[in-house]
């Protein structure tokens, strides 16, 4: 790690291993938002690491991004602090200036004239919390305050908000910025992907410290080779995806916008990993880990949520996979080593 | 915390230079072999082919020159790999010299064996096997019976290697047998020799076909063989250390996930002629499972490339290569529902036809996926 990689790494996983408590987690589930610790994130950076830092941030890279992004999903942060990176991470594209406050993305369907933004945005990450949303309509990026904005409530099975969020022309900062197409969708599975890597990172460790302290049969479970193997499984399936998630955001610092393969390499395999993944945590764990008193779930229900957003893996799977076929048999391996 | 470190590794932009020139000597020489033998790649021996990549210069890379070495650097062996590899080139003949025995001799052997072996072996002329499994010794290798006990000038063997790939076309094998037996310490008293399998007498070869009919590995019984103290390999009593030490090398490298990648390359092939979401679906999967696991290898081999030991690494490469090679006939199967075919058919249903019948033995080589899960515990700290 890179000196300001050793910066961030200290200062995300100090504050969130501090902060998120499972009474604070367990708040936030019953939808207390922990703007305190919003506010610590903010005022240590975090949400504007893909900022340059002529423009108030980090000036990091993707690669530096993974290492707050991880750390979001490792300690299962109930905020929408990776939703927060790759909005101003749009905004700075844009040469929009980054505000402060909670900034969300609006993933939707939106129509952008004379300076009025209208749409639906059907799952926004803390959509209620938020004071800002950022889209991206025909090539804009659009900056909107969302206080006037209608907000249908809803959750996914972490019981994060993901609100309903319309707009009918909307005021709003808009610029063209030279993203893909696909940016939301795209960059959105790359920040989900590199949170479920940091969540199947905790669920190893957490599993195996588990299985260090249960004891049963006059030992501890962890002695005996059935569970071994299955932790072993466990661990080697987090670490997979912690190198496909670094590479991924490598190759999203090196090629610019050129790293979709990767992106979409990554989120396919995180998503299954995962399936593998939470299964084993909770069998090691036996019934305790299917307690809402035990915090195993926290990070397993949000596995299970953002496997699906901006793309499931077997979304991704069949572009890439449409994409390779087409490119004929003989062109994969060349493809996979030019990267 | 993680116990295991995977810093992403790249390769020089250098390496570039050689895998186009790799490419070309395999647009070459590769039409010529039909795609079934192309599949069996590390396991497929071809003095012929072993040979031309000597004279290329493409065994013995890293090699000190001295000792017919090229003194390139451990990427450049990388990608030569897994281009020979991603391609189905038959490398097997000199495979184990290249990879195992070779860089064995170089840390551990006497001036002299280098001298005399080395440069051979670098040529593409003389092949290796490994004496380590015997009938109740497989993967608990302490248990070893086989003796080598000491006589005028040498020792004498007694005893019989199972399961010795390529022990029929080897020059020599690198042969763990107990030199003494101390029952409180069965890793003691190990030791590694080069026994001369052309010329010594009291060696009996005996192929053992595997399940698809297909002889590459062996039973080797040793009876009042006579091996001369030169041929003595690192310190009596060290074979252990000897081993395990090079087990690194041996479950990292590309040849730990690419073993079906020529399936995958024929499934494409059949899926061009028939799209669809379901095939670009599992393709799509295989790329993503494919390309994580050539950058867990690459950071495996900067590692190595750093001298450092990241044993516990290539643990896991090996283990979740396995899986990924394992899954590609499933996946043809669930996907086209061919029928694998043995001695006709397409191309496709031969190759399909050799990795169902093979792949069991992906997990057992090398290291049996219990044995590795194990390791990867102990590194957890379960054990």
């Amino acid at each position: 790690m890179n000196e300001l990689q050793t910066i961030l790494s200290d200062s995300v996983n100090g504050l969130l291993s501090e902060r998120v408590t499972k009474s604070l987690v367990q708040k936030a589930e019953e939808g207390e938002f922990p703007a305190t610790l919003w506010n610590e994130v903010e005022a240590n950076g975090l949400t504007r690491v893909l900022v340059p830092e002529a423009e108030g941030g980090a000036g990091g890279t993707w690669a530096d991004a993974a290492i707050v992004l991880k750390a979001a999903g490792e300690h299962v942060a109930p905020l929408p602090l990776a939703d927060a990176i790759l909005a101003n991470w749009f905004l700075a594209a844009a040469g929009i200036e980054v505000p402060d406050g909670v900034t969300t993305l609006l993933d939707g369907d939106f129509t952008l004239d004379g300076g009025k933004l209208s749409g639906v945005a059907p799952r926004v990450s803390f959509g209620r919390d938020a004071r800002y949303g950022v889209a991206i309509a025909k090539g804009e990026v659009a900056l909107v305050s969302l206080d006037g904005a209608e907000i249908e409530r809803g959750i996914n099975v972490a019981r994060e908000p993901r609100d309903r969020v319309v707009l009918n022309g909307a005021a709003v900062t808009a610029r063209q910025a030279p993203l893909p197409a696909n940016a939301m969708r795209l960059y959105g599975a790359l920040i989900r992907a590199c949170q479920m890597a940091g969540a199947l990172g905790y669920l190893s460790s957490q599993s195996v410290a588990y299985a260090n302290e249960r004891t049963q049969f006059g030992k501890p479970i962890g002695k005996f080779q059935a569970i071994q193997q299955q932790l072993a499984v466990l661990s080697t399936q987090a670490a997979a995806c912690g190198v496909i998630t670094d590479y991924a955001c490598a190759q999203a610092g090196k090629r610019g916008h050129d790293a979709a393969f990767e992106i979409a390499a990554a989120k396919i395999r995180v998503d299954d990993a995962s399936s593998i993944a939470t299964s084993i945590a909770h069998q090691v764990h036996g019934a305790i880990g299917f307690t809402y008193e035990h915090g195993l779930h926290f990070a397993t229900r949000r596995l299970w949520s953002w496997r699906a957003e901006f793309g499931a893996g077997r979304d991704w799977a069949e572009e890439l996979g449409r994409e390779t076929i087409a490119a004929g048999a003989d062109a994969l391996w060349p493809r996979v080593t030019a990267r | 915390m993680q116990p295991f470190r995977f810093d992403l590794c790249e390769l020089p932009g250098e390496t570039e230079g050689l895998r186009e020139e790799i490419r070309i000597f395999l647009a070459e020489e590769l039409p010529k072999i039909p795609k079934v033998t192309r599949a069996q790649t590390w396991s497929g021996s071809d003095a012929g082919f072993s040979r031309k990549m000597g004279a290329k210069g493409w065994i013995g890379m890293t090699w000190p020159k001295q000792y017919g070495g090229h003194e390139r650097s451990f990427f450049d062996r990388y990608v030569m790999l897994e281009e020979m590899l991603a391609a189905g080139a038959p490398v097997g003949a000199h495979w184990i010299g290249d990879r195992q025995s070779g860089p064995l001799l170089l840390r551990f052997g006497t001036e002299e064996q280098r001298q005399k072996i080395l440069p051979r072996v670098a040529k593409g002329e003389c092949y290796f096997c490994i004496g380590m499994s015997e009938p109740d010794s497989g993967s608990d290798l302490a248990a070893t019976r086989t003796r080598a006990d000491k006589v005028d000038g040498g020792y004498k063997v007694n005893g019989t290697k199972l399961w010795t790939s390529g022990a029929h076309t080897a020059h020599y094998m690198i042969g763990l047998f107990r030199t003494n037996l101390d029952p409180q310490n069965k890793h003691a008293g190990l030791t590694q020799f080069l026994v001369d399998l052309k010329n010594t007498d009291g060696i009996t070869i005996r192929p053992i076909k595997d399940l698809a009919g297909n002889a590459h590995f062996n039973e080797v019984v040793f009876q009042d063989a006579f091996v001369p103290d030169d041929m003595m390999v690192g310190t009596e009593g060290g074979g252990w250390g000897q081993v395990t030490a090079e087990l690194a090398f041996e479950r990292s490298g590309p040849e730990r996930y690419l073993s079906s990648f020529l399936l995958m390359v024929e499934m494409i092939r059949e899926l061009e002629k028939q799209g669809g979401a379901e095939g670009a679906r599992e393709i799509g999967r295989l790329v993503a499972h494919l390309v994580t696991l050539r950058q867990m290898s690459l950071s495996v081999a900067g590692m190595l490339e750093k001298g450092e030991n990241p044993a516990l690494e290539a643990s896991v490469v090996k283990d979740l290569g396995a899986i990924f090679e394992q899954d590609m006939p499933v996946r043809a199967h669930e996907l086209l529902g061919i029928e694998p075919k043995v001695g006709e058919g397409s191309d496709y249903e031969q190759v399909l036809g050799y990795l169902t019948q093979t792949v069991p033995s992906f997990s057992l080589r090398g290291g049996t996926r219990e044995i590795l899960r194990g390791i990867i515990a102990r590194g957890l700290g379960l054990r």
